[in-house]
């Protein structure tokens, strides 16, 4: 029984890493094939260095990704703050509407939001979709996002704390960005870099809603692949693979030594 | 002290200004626009968008038949991987939750065209076979089928089910497994009368993050499906973007709203599947 869930979760295993070793092995390939390997080679990190488009679309990415999440993060807090400090009915209904975005499928929420660019932007003649609709768009997938990782931590949160700054003479604003803040932060904080992640890797929403001119990395991506496939394009993904696989072991360390260093402090 | 105790700087009204503004005009705007054209047509309101829901009536059968099996398979494979996440050491549970995770970091266009160089013709598997079975060997035909459509469905979302059965798991009070063994249950019996059914939850929610997207993807069908089986997803992208010749908002805009009111469908049926579990004491099975 021990083996067999072994050998299973080894096999789930190769699934989920199957296409990526081989994402990984052809960006060294030495030939310009998907999948007969000529030999080693960087040639393709070269071809995606040198290719503007790739690299505009991925300062694009960052920036709608910065900004979205961001604002989104503002937003979304504020709402929260909002939202908690409501009952009955009304906090239901707003919570209904931020579950909107959420439930429905990409697709629906790309449409939606492009029948009303089409329209609003019909009545201004010369105006396009491009960074202010993508900008927009991504706003407001991730505003629901930011509510939800934020609402949980203002709902655990004792706000007798907050009462006793006051009481104590400090004023409103200065209790709740002494008070507050410091307490719910783990939740902005997750909120915003999920934001971030869901805007930097979003294709469908912004396929509908960027327009021509404006391309994000996931965009040029798809157009990259309509064409003969170019292994630019796995160079580019095993290079942005590695950066995040880097991240992560970084911050998965880093509780490691935080316990480290606590018991180094128990021992003393 | 009967006054609201609730946090607030300036006034919950103020707070709440942004974000209700943002969300009607960004979000339910939209939508009403979405429905408001699923009815109208050149001449003002009509029902003839409707009649493209029965033109289309394969298509859209078919997207909730693959998609209903590659949910089932998610659920399958995904539940042993979990339940044995959750009874692992802490750590190994914090490093196999990542590994789940990580895939994702990957764009998933990329990862769904390695599958197609894994499968194709003259790809990695066939190629191996023929260096097994020499040159004159065929190839099995793995790709642009119903099976390839649900492979990539399957590999883009199972983790969306491992996840949240995960969580559940592991929120299951341990003493209520201890009360049922010394209580004499066998190790079956405490799986299906307290594992799973408090673990059904999780399973509800895994069920609604693969299906919506699986029931909605145009993409997948598209790398994978060798675009001649197309998803009721593929027919909305091309009705908006016209990728076919042809750009029709309201026909879109009705295939849309069939989507919403399927997901709107499933989701009452899920809660009230849950409702019933919970308030039956579990007895699923």
């Amino acid at each position: 029984m021990k083996t067999a869930g072994k050998i299973f979760n080894a096999l789930i295993f190769i699934f989920l890493y199957a296409p990526i070793f081989v994402v990984v092995f052809f960006s060294f390939n030495s030939g310009a094939s998907r999948a007969v390997f000529d030999g080693f080679s960087l040639v393709h990190y070269q071809e995606m260095f040198e290719d503007e488009l790739i690299l505009s679309s991925l300062y694009y990415s960052l920036i709608i990704a910065v900004l979205s999440a961001v604002i989104s993060t503002v937003i979304g807090t504020m709402a929260a703050m909002g939202i908690n400090a409501l009952k009955g009915w009304k906090k239901s209904v707003l919570l209904s509407v931020n579950n909107i975005p959420v439930v429905n499928p990409d697709i629906v929420t790309a449409i939606s939001m492009m029948i009303l660019f089409v329209f609003v932007l019909s009545k201004f003649h010369g105006m396009e979709m491009g960074f202010g609709t993508l900008l927009i768009a991504h706003i407001t997938f991730n505003i629901p996002y930011v509510v939800l990782s934020v609402l949980p931590k203002l709902r655990g949160m004792d706000q007798n704390i907050y009462y006793a700054a006051l009481d104590l003479g400090c004023p409103p604003l200065r209790s709740f960005i002494k008070v507050v803040i410091p307490q719910i932060m783990p939740g902005i904080v997750s909120g915003l870099i999920m934001a971030f992640t869901l805007s930097l890797d979003d294709f469908v929403i912004s396929y509908f809603n960027s327009g021509a001119t404006f391309q994000t990395l996931p965009i040029t991506i798809y157009s990259m692949t309509k064409k003969p496939y170019d292994l630019k394009l796995n160079a580019l993904s095993t290079l942005l693979f590695a950066v995040v696989l880097a991240l992560m072991l970084i911050v998965n360390l880093r509780p490691d030594a935080d316990k480290k260093a606590k018991r180094k402090g128990a021992a003393k | 002290m009967t006054k609201s105790r609730s946090v607030e700087v300036g006034s919950k009204k103020v707070n709440l200004i942004p974000f209700s503004g943002w969300m009607v005009v960004f979000v339910l705007i939209p939508i009403a626009l979405v429905v408001y054209y699923a009815f109208t047509g050149v001449d003002g309101f009509t029902l003839t968008n409707l009649k493209w829901i029965w033109v289309y009536r394969d298509t859209l059968w078919l997207s909730v038949w693959l998609s209903v099996i590659a949910t089932v398979i998610c659920l399958l494979l995904a539940y042993p991987v979990a339940y044995m996440i959750s009874r692992a050491g802490e750590k190994m549970q914090r490093n196999a939750t990542l590994f789940i995770m990580l895939p994702m970091w990957m764009n998933f266009l990329v990862r769904t065209y390695a599958w197609m160089t894994i499968l194709e013709n003259n790809g990695l598997v066939n190629n191996a076979l023929r260096g097994i079975f020499g040159e004159d060997f065929a190839g099995l035909n793995m790709i642009n089928n119903h099976g390839a459509i649900v492979l990539g469905m399957v590999y883009n979302y199972l983790p969306y089910m491992i996840l949240p059965i995960y969580t559940a798991l592991t929120k299951i009070d341990n003493s209520l497994i201890e009360a049922a063994r010394d209580l004499g249950s066998g190790a079956v019996q405490v799986f299906r009368r307290i594992v799973l059914p408090l673990s059904v939850p999780g399973i509800i929610s895994g069920i609604t993050m693969v299906f919506i997207p699986s029931i909605s993807t145009f993409i997948i069908s598209k790398i994978l499906g060798g675009g001649k089986d197309f998803l009721i997803g593929d027919l909305i992208e091309d009705y908006f973007l016209g990728n076919s010749g042809v750009v029709n908002y309201n026909i879109g805009a009705a295939l849309s709203l069939v989507i919403m009111v399927m997901i709107l469908l499933a989701t009452y049926l899920m809660n009230r599947f849950d409702k019933d579990a919970k308030t039956s004491g579990g007895g699923i099975l």
